[in-house]
């Protein structure tokens, strides 16, 4: 998993509010959702990136706005520097073929009446000039090979199939455009725990293969870990902090991320008896009417007056910014500090 | 270092001979350098031409259809009941409107299995003839209701917002017309002796019924996953509709629409029945049946077999129309 330097691509303070509005006939808004409320990303050719939090906090919102099921209110998504939020018709054609997303439930994800080689071979007929007619069928009788299911069950219908081998065609479809950004919304959240692993591995397989990069959006940061070479932690629309994987796993310095991970489960005994556990308390607050200031304030044991006033910026916090440690990365808190949680992996990865 | 693929130059491949042929090379020298893992299938096996021909929803439910003896028996009675509507002098040679009096309410005669009405015409005759009307007034006020339906209910579940909001009003106003009444005031202005005032009659006051499942069944198929996969392929309104949305909202729809069938052929014998649906010298089974109900403690067969022949039509529907929802559902294959 090579990171080269350049961004494939790169978000850049998007917003995504979905307006309140009130009255039957006459509907006047009455307020926002702040969905998503400033996220910057970059996300760099063959790297996959982590995007983890709470659920509610705007995951899947990005995720949908990346893969442009959603208009962005605000803020620009530059795929290879082009800004595609604005994009329609053909265009935005164009740029799907380079972007494509692997959905949360296998089950609703595969439309039931149609048979697994017409769902993979969809996309070839929406882009024709992908692959010529003639060609389709192998094209997807490869896909299907390629992701691990037999090709002679191409014409087979999607209850047929376990809850893996399902998601594992929702990935041979994804694949069939050869796109170069993977946007995966939870891909493994709704399979059974062993199925979990193979799905994972099949995604990093693939990884090296086809030279994709990976958005990969999920609740278990355990699994994130695994699969991640950067990691961003979002909280109520936005992201606080960000890093690569020793960086925000065993270097945490938003209070909410060291929150987060005090909760993975360890599997050592004796480690688990001497961590320490953060309970945060409360719910997470609604989108639509966000606290000032910090956003994670409310529920933050370190909150302070400065933080109901003074946005807390996504950078590299002063107390870090001279040294030369993996805890000085992007993390919007005006009190970062540096907090195991949790014990360094054994064996690295 | 990844190979240079997907160059905003190259993204869209060329269709033609060279870029295509470069296309399939690569395929191959990718699923070469796979190492084939243990229990993995051999490599991709070439293309058999009509080997395996790629089955559709359509193809495998024609297929099931055909093997279905529910499905069979439904479509000979209704292929029966078109072709003696169309001639039905193939087998009942008579003339429905020659009566004899002397005959009234008789019962079976030698060449009169039937028997007679009140009027002493031959009901046999009468319910052979009988069909024509019926038929087509069933099975074209259904169809009419149920496109008109499952199009503006499809579209104002498709669609929502505003286009949801004015045509769900407008199917309400429809609703609220008492059928009886309506026809009464909507059919009296009418003079023609044909079937299509009553027809359109009933498509106008049967589409909102149609049009509310329709709608319903469409925004439940609109919320799942596969259409938003649909739509980040890049898939267009059109496709979406066809591809996704209908085949996963049509099953309601023809349960519905073939049970109203039944409905819409009663409902012509009503209007029939108040003298502003089909008029003689029209024959129809409603007409029979409204005249023979006054009858039935005197003369039970006056009633007995256009009714009967009535509720063979609509359970020949409603037969075909389970077969046709069922082959359409994969996992009841």
């Amino acid at each position: 998993m090579s990171t080269s330097g350049e961004p494939v691509l790169q978000v850049r303070g998007l917003y995504k509010h979905f307006p309140l509005t009130q009255g039957i006939l006459f509907k006047r808004q009455v307020g926002a959702v702040k969905a998503v409320d400033g996220v910057d990303l970059d996300l760099y050719r063959g790297e996959t990136l982590g995007v983890v939090g709470e659920s509610g906090c705007g995951k899947s919102t990005v995720a949908r706005l990346l893969v442009h099921l959603e208009r962005a209110t605000k803020g620009q998504i530059l795929y290879k520097g082009e800004d595609i939020t604005k994009l329609s018709g053909r265009a935005l054609k164009a740029v799907r073929r380079n972007i494509q997303m692997v959905f949360q439930d296998p089950y609703t994800s595969l439309n039931p009446r149609m048979t697994v080689g017409d769902i993979v071979g969809e996309p070839y007929e929406i882009h024709p000039d992908v692959a010529p007619k003639g060609d389709r069928r192998r094209r997807v009788r490869e896909l299907l090979d390629v992701v691990g299911l037999n090709p002679e069950h191409l014409n087979r219908y999607p209850h047929q199939f376990s809850g893996g081998q399902r998601q594992r065609i929702g990935i041979a479809r994804g694949l069939a455009l050869r796109p170069e950004v993977i946007v995966a919304d939870e891909p493994v959240s709704a399979l059974d725990v062993s199925v979990q692993a193979q799905v994972v591995n099949l995604m990093e397989r693939l990884q090296d293969e086809f030279d994709l990069s990976y958005v990969f959006i999920a609740h278990d940061l355990s699994i994130v870990r695994h699969i991640s070479d950067r990691v961003a932690v979002m909280y109520l629309g936005r992201i606080v902090e960000t890093g690569d994987d020793t960086q925000i796993y065993e270097h945490p310095t938003h209070p909410y991320t060291q929150a987060l991970l005090s909760a993975v489960p360890v599997p050592d005994p004796d480690a688990r008896e001497h961590r320490e556990r953060i309970i945060l308390t409360g719910d997470v607050p609604s989108p639509a009417d966000p606290p000032s200031g910090c956003r994670f304030r409310t529920r933050c044991w370190k909150a302070r007056e400065r933080c109901t006033l003074e946005v807390p910026a996504l950078a590299v916090p002063a107390v870090f910014r001279d040294v030369d440690s993996p805890a000085a990365h992007d993390s919007a808190c005006h009190f970062a500090e540096e907090k195991t949680v949790v014990p360094p992996e054994a064996g690295g990865e | 270092m990844p190979e240079p693929r997907n160059h905003p130059d190259e993204a869209v491949e060329p269709a033609g001979g060279t870029g295509a042929a470069m296309g399939l090379g690569q395929d191959e020298a990718r699923s070469l350098e796979r190492a084939p893992g243990p229990g993995r299938a051999p490599a991709v096996p070439a293309d058999r031409p009509g080997a395996d021909r790629p089955h559709s929803l359509w193809s495998d439910a024609w297929r099931d259809l055909r093997r279905n003896p529910v499905f069979v028996i439904a479509a000979l009675v209704i292929l029966f009941l078109v072709v003696i509507s169309v001639w039905p002098r193939l087998i009942a040679p008579g003339n429905p409107l020659s009566c004899n009096l002397d005959n009234s309410q008789q019962g079976s005669a030698p060449g009169h299995p039937f028997g007679f009405d009140t009027q002493g015409c031959d009901v046999y005759t009468r319910v052979v003839h009988g069909a024509r009307a019926s038929v087509t007034v069933g099975v074209c006020a259904t169809v009419g209701a149920a496109l008109l339906g499952a199009l503006l209910g499809g579209l104002a579940g498709y669609h929502g917002s505003w286009a949801d909001a004015v045509l769900s009003r407008v199917s309400d106003i429809f609703f609220g017309i008492p059928i009886v009444l309506g026809g009464l005031v909507f059919l009296s202005v009418v003079t023609s002796t044909t079937v299509w005032p009553v027809v359109g009659f009933i498509v106008l006051l049967g589409w909102p019924q149609i049009g509310r499942i329709a709608r319903g069944s469409v925004i439940t198929a609109k919320q799942n996953d596969y259409v938003q996969a649909a739509r980040a392929l890049g898939a267009g309104n059109t496709r979406v509709l066809l591809r996704h949305i209908a085949p996963n909202a049509v099953a309601p729809v023809i349960v519905v629409a073939t049970i109203a069938l039944g409905t819409y052929i009663s409902l012509e014998a009503t209007l029939s029945y108040l003298g502003v649906g089909l008029k003689p010298p029209t024959v129809s089974w409603g007409i029979d049946i409204s005249q023979a109900s006054t009858q039935i403690r005197n003369a039970p067969h006056m009633l007995l077999w256009p009714a009967g022949a009535l509720s063979v039509t609509v359970l020949a529907f409603i037969m075909l129309g389970d077969a046709v929802r069922d082959a359409l559902d994969p996992k009841l294959r």
